[in-house]
């Protein structure tokens, strides 16, 4: 398999009669950082929630370093561990304090001891610049620091690749740079990452392509500067300049 | 041209006139009578003495029967969300077969009908099954079904994101629903829980029907033999009402503590 990390091959989602995904291919390298934009509806989520599994294919096949997800005999929990998915609604476990909810897969996945997982948990919670909340609960926290939580008990678990749907839009938008910040510096230091996002900031600075899709269907992939730039096809330019107006 | 004197209208008054809880100072009038009764009253303190002993009966036979609801609740509760159809079926038929049966014919066809083929079947003479603990596994199959729908609207009433995002860090279907989704909807149907205790506690009084010797059955005993009806049944009365609102007192502060920690 090369050293493809993630391989996405002629993938197909229905919901019912309604087909969220049309035949979608795609090949991530070890350590690149892929942006998915596209209208609401088009099935940049669906393909997101495909990789981890989180919802079936119809058709086609997802490979993780080689792991074909839909072999019966995969271990899909392995799998997960290995590929973080970050929530639009950060989903932090709200009945946990932060430090809990940074440790407890640790514990029962990974099978560390309280004290190796809380060691860890801080690192990581030190990493996103919130360590002093670790006492605290979810619901005392802002949105901003609620998803870098989530990023940090995603980081504890040491996966190789990350999965972003929309990170930050649920967040006020004077949070938005501070998850921004965590993101790009993940990106920097090597993490394969795969962002749902409409953020044209953080596209610019860390995504080596970007992926346009409507409908179920890549329309067009390419560098930032070119997708952004010059689209190749109506459909991106049309959508581009719906988002870019304001 | 000067304006008005601003007068803040003191309502609080009237506000704590009717938040005042008239509906308990009744309840309890009723039961400090008893209680005074219970100490003047000859006859009522005849009736007393004999029945009481049987309290102990009736809360062994609500604690057993309610523990025991409790793990079926939960099996079936889980059953009615499984994905897989038998297990789905299975727990749907249950909780559908007990809901669609008045509780005293429950009692009577499980006690007498399910016990003894059960007991039978694994050689047992259901002879030795003794009338307490058919009373309990009736009672608690009975409640079990109720149970089940709490616990599956309990765990219905967490976000699907809580399970996504438990499982997208790895951990297995168990271990999502013990240490995630249980934890949460556990402490949001504690008062309903709670809820259903008391109403078992009230029902227990039905398993005065197999003769079990717990407060109603005593009182029964009590009546039919001294003609004492008034006295037998003002007692019996007394006893479950000082038990179920001395619960549900509890419960409303329960309640109201769960809701401050929650903020």
């Amino acid at each position: 398999m090369s050293d493809d990390i993630i391989v996405v091959d002629d993938l197909h989602k229905y919901f019912g009669h309604v087909q969220a995904v049309k035949g979608v291919d795609l090949r991530l390298k070890r350590g690149e950082v892929v942006l998915i934009v596209g209208p609401s509806g088009s099935g940049k989520s669906t393909v997101l929630r495909c990789i981890n599994h989180l919802e079936t294919p119809t058709s086609g096949g997802i490979y993780i370093d080689g792991v074909h997800l839909e072999d019966k005999k995969t271990n899909i929990n392995e799998v997960r561990a290995e590929v973080g998915m970050v929530f639009q609604q950060f989903n932090l476990f709200p009945h946990l304090t932060v430090l809990q909810n940074v440790t407890i897969a640790q514990e029962k996945v990974r099978k560390r001891s309280k004290a190796e997982a809380e060691k860890i948990a801080m690192e990581q919670l030190q990493r996103v610049g919130i360590p002093e909340k670790a006492a605290a609960y979810p619901r005392q926290l802002s949105g901003g620091q609620q998803q870098r939580v989530a990023i940090a008990r995603l980081l504890a678990m040491q996966p190789k690749i990350m999965l972003f749907d929309e990170p930050t839009s649920a967040l006020d938008p004077e949070m938005i740079k501070e998850v921004l910040d965590v993101m790009l510096d993940l990106a920097k230091a090597g993490m394969t990452m795969v962002v749902v996002t409409h953020e044209m900031g953080f596209a610019k600075a860390a995504a080596d392509r970007v992926v346009f899709m409507d409908d179920g269907q890549i329309v067009e992939i390419g560098p930032p500067d070119q997708i952004f730039g010059t689209p190749k096809h109506e459909r991106t330019q049309l959508f581009l300049s719906k988002i870019l107006a304001h | 041209m000067a304006g008005p004197d601003i007068q803040i209208p003191d309502i609080t008054w009237r506000d704590n006139w009717r938040e005042f809880p008239f509906w308990l100072v009744a309840i309890f009038a009723f039961l400090i009578v008893m209680a005074i009764l219970v100490f003047t009253d000859p006859d009522i303190r005849e009736a007393f003495l004999f029945i009481i002993p049987g309290i102990q009966i009736t809360l062994y036979i609500t604690l057993a029967g309610f523990a025991i609801a409790l793990v079926l609740g939960l099996l079936a509760g889980l059953g009615r969300i499984s994905s897989n159809a038998v297990v789905r079926n299975i727990a749907i038929t249950y909780v559908e077969f007990i809901r669609g049966v008045p509780t005293l014919v429950l009692i009577l066809t499980l006690a007498f009908v399910l016990v003894p083929a059960v007991s039978n079947s694994f050689g047992v003479d259901n002879r030795n099954v003794s009338i307490e603990l058919r009373a309990i596994l009736s009672l608690s199959i009975i409640y079990g079904a109720f149970l089940a729908e709490i616990f599956r609207a309990g765990i219905e009433s967490i976000s699907k994101g809580q399970m996504e995002a438990a499982r997208s860090l790895g951990m297995n279907y168990r271990q999502s629903m013990q240490f995630i989704i249980l934890p949460q909807a556990v402490r949001n149907i504690s008062p309903a829980l709670g809820n259903d205790f008391i109403a078992m506690l009230k029902d227990s009084s039905l398993a005065s029907v197999l003769a079990v010797r717990e407060l109603t059955q005593r009182a029964r005993l009590y009546a039919g033999s001294t003609f004492r009806f008034p006295e037998s049944y003002l007692v019996l009365t007394f006893c479950y009402l000082t038990m179920t609102i001395a619960l549900s007192l509890l419960l409303r502060w329960y309640e109201q503590r769960l809701g401050k920690d929650s903020r």
